[in-house]
């Protein structure tokens, strides 16, 4: 396997929701900063990938606009994903395993906030069985955080913790007042509409250790999915993600930081156990996907906080989970490691 | 004993706020002044219109703003004859890319007061504004060749 | 980066709806599913396990083996998770207040979503049975099951 890393990373400053700025204009310095970090121009870049949905924006082809922020002249290889920018990332590491390109950039961007995106990703349902219905994305979580606390220990006052653990302004007991969005999630357990673009540097052995003092090494990469169907799995669990992650080799060593896509907070339980992350791991230590969620960026955002924490120092080997589909559909998991 | 069940219809009906973002809204903010405001890359000098906030070619901000036409040329047109559903003019009619004067990009338009067999490339052309003043691209009519030029 | 001075105006924004009919082939599996509705029949599929799919795909999620054979279900069933639509959003199948479910039907192995008209979140239990209210005039569609409602009204 040629030795690739995450060698700089960039997220814009805010993801509340921003009328002000559309998708080129959020992308754009997200990109420059990221390309600044890695010290490299797009010019001396192999390779580029995004992740999009053109349904967050209503708009077809709404990705090949982005392509504004990036200035890819003279004309570069690149290409898109209509998915989470983590499997742009993956997409950007296979082409780095089997071709002699040395460095890619990959980002990712959406905002949620244009549509209702709690009715746009129905479209993401069974277009002949469920998609007809229109149940939205926190009705669908709530079936699987109801067969999660009906099938395992798990209570509504561990869903609680998990939001409770990113905020000061209020405690377990507190959240718990709180009414239900969709039974049994409150609105703490779901995630924020959130704005949003990150873009990520990727490079190759030697040229990983010219620019960055501390890569972020992939020692392992992979995602896996299961049936569309929700009532042909069990929800309460993730066989995908535990597969992905005995497979990228997350149990031989100890991890110190874990950056998991969980929407909403029973999917933290059910990640956590399915990859095996003990009390000794650092869940989320950016906040996860509770504090920002922008569709389609949120997966790579984990990628890079994850890396961020071996590029500092902090961390000797991190983890770092991506999801897409409804309740935890598809899964991928990136193993890191500092030298 | 009953017909098979062959299709389904699958309505989709989502809503949007459309945002224009800021460099677009400053276009479309011109128009309703009858100018076309575009934006000037710093380093390859291109000038974009409507601006994107980006230079698609250098990957920088693109600050400096930049009146254009409102007088353009011709570059590629093509004539529609079919007619499909929404049309809004009567076929057959001109849609021509536009290079307003002073713009490095091409704004695409209908072309009027010629019949549509006279358009041509390298046509001059002026714009036609609607008397409502609108941020938006509606508020140019059309464009229509400059002082006659049918020829 | 450094932020460029420009007019303090707000950026525009303007409604813009996405709308499309598609227009679906549903193959013979679907499509006969879709017949058993308009017939007021719930039908699934016999992998060669043995289990029973409902609602019935082409193939089997486990094998990818190719599957034909239907069989009928029956109109009642159990619900094995659910939420509370206190306040239906468009398009969804009821208009007041209901639950979303996923329902086991008798003689299914798989659990298919739709809704329960419930009337009130305590009538809600995991585990409750649920039976089959059909629409009237029935076009092959899926909303000619019009949603389940607990079995012990009558």
């Amino acid at each position: 396997m040629r030795e690739v890393a995450v060698v700089a990373f960039a997220q814009a400053p805010s993801f509340s929701p921003d009328a002000e700025r559309n998708e080129v204009e959020m992308l754009a310095p997200v990109v420059r900063e990221a390309l600044d970090r890695a010290g490299l121009s797009i010019q001396e870049i192999g390779f580029v990938m995004s992740g999009s949905c053109d349904y967050l924006a209503g708009q077809p082809f709404a990705f090949v606009t982005a392509l504004d922020a990036v200035g890819l002249w003279p004309p570069k290889q690149e290409s898109h994903v209509e998915q989470d920018g983590a499997w742009a990332l993956y997409e950007a590491w296979v082409r780095m395993q089997h071709d002699e390109i040395d460095s890619a950039l990959v980002y990712a961007f959406g905002k949620s906030s244009l549509g209702s995106i709690r009715d746009v990703l129905t479209l993401q349902l069974d277009p002949y069985y469920v998609a007809p219905l229109w149940p939205d994305t926190h009705a669908i979580a709530a079936l699987q955080a109801r067969a999660l606390l009906e099938g395992s220990d798990y209570t509504e006052r561990d869903m609680a913790a998990v939001a409770a653990r990113g905020r000061r302004d209020a405690t377990i007991d507190e959240l718990l007042t709180l009414p239900y969005v969709a039974s049994p999630l409150r609105e703490h357990d779901c995630p924020p509409v959130s704005d949003g673009a990150a873009a990520v540097v990727l490079a190759a052995g030697n040229l990983a250790r010219e620019i960055c003092e501390r890569p972020a090494w992939i020692r392992g990469i992979d995602h896996r999915i299961e049936p569309q169907g929700l009532g042909l799995r069990d929800l309460a669990r993730s066989t995908s993600a535990a597969l992905a992650a005995r497979h990228v080799g997350a149990g031989n060593g100890p991890i110190d930081v874990a950056e998991l896509h969980a929407s909403y907070t029973h999917q933290e339980l059910i990640l956590r156990e399915a990859m095996g992350l003990g009390a000794g791991v650092a869940i989320n230590p950016s906040g996860g996907a509770l504090a920002a969620d922008p569709v389609m960026v949120t997966g790579l955002i984990r990628i890079g906080e994850a890396a961020s924490r071996i590029m500092s120092g902090e961390a000797k080997r991190a983890l770092a989970h991506a999801s897409a589909g409804p309740c935890l559909q598809q899964n991928l998991v990136c193993v890191m490691e500092a030298a | 004993m009953s017909d098979p069940v062959l299709g389904v219809v699958s309505p989709v009906r989502l809503e949007y706020t459309f945002s224009a973002g800021r460099a677009q809204s400053r276009f479309l903010r011109g128009l309703m002044e009858r100018r076309f405001v575009g934006q000037r890359c710093g380093k390859c000098q291109g000038v974009y219109v409507p601006g994107r906030g980006s230079c698609a070619i250098c990957g920088i901000a693109t600050d400096e703003e930049v009146d254009v036409g409102p007088q353009g040329t011709v570059t590629m047109f093509c004539i529609v004859n079919v007619p499909f559903a929404g049309q809004q003019v009567e076929p057959p009619y001109a849609c021509a890319s536009i290079m307003l004067d002073g713009a490095d990009v091409a704004l695409f338009h209908l072309v009027q007061e010629i019949s549509a067999n006279e358009v041509r490339t390298g046509l001059r052309v002026e714009p036609v504004w609607e008397n409502e003043r609108r941020p938006s691209m509606e508020s140019v009519r059309y464009f229509r060749p400059v002082g006659g030029d049918h020829a | 980066m450094s932020e460029t001075p420009v007019a303090a105006e707000a950026a525009l924004t303007a409604p813009h709806v996405l709308e499309y009919a598609y227009t679906r082939s549903v193959g013979p599996v679907v499509g006969r599913f879709l017949a058993g509705l308009r017939a007021g029949k719930l039908l699934g599929i016999k992998t060669n396990a043995g289990r029973v799919i409902v609602p019935p795909l082409e193939y089997d999620p486990d094998t990818g083996d190719g599957l034909d054979e239907l069989v009928e279900v029956g109109q009642s069933g159990v619900v094995t998770t659910w939420t509370w639509a206190s306040e239906p959003r468009p398009h969804q199948p009821l208009d007041r207040p209901f639950a979303w479910a996923l329902i086991k039907l008798d003689g299914a192995d798989t659990a298919m979503l739709q809704a329960v008209d419930a009337s009130d979140e305590s009538r809600m239990a995991t585990g409750m049975r649920v039976r089959a209210r059909w629409r009237a005039e029935r076009k092959g569609d899926l909303s000619d099951l019009e949603c389940f409602e607990p079995e012990e009204e009558s």
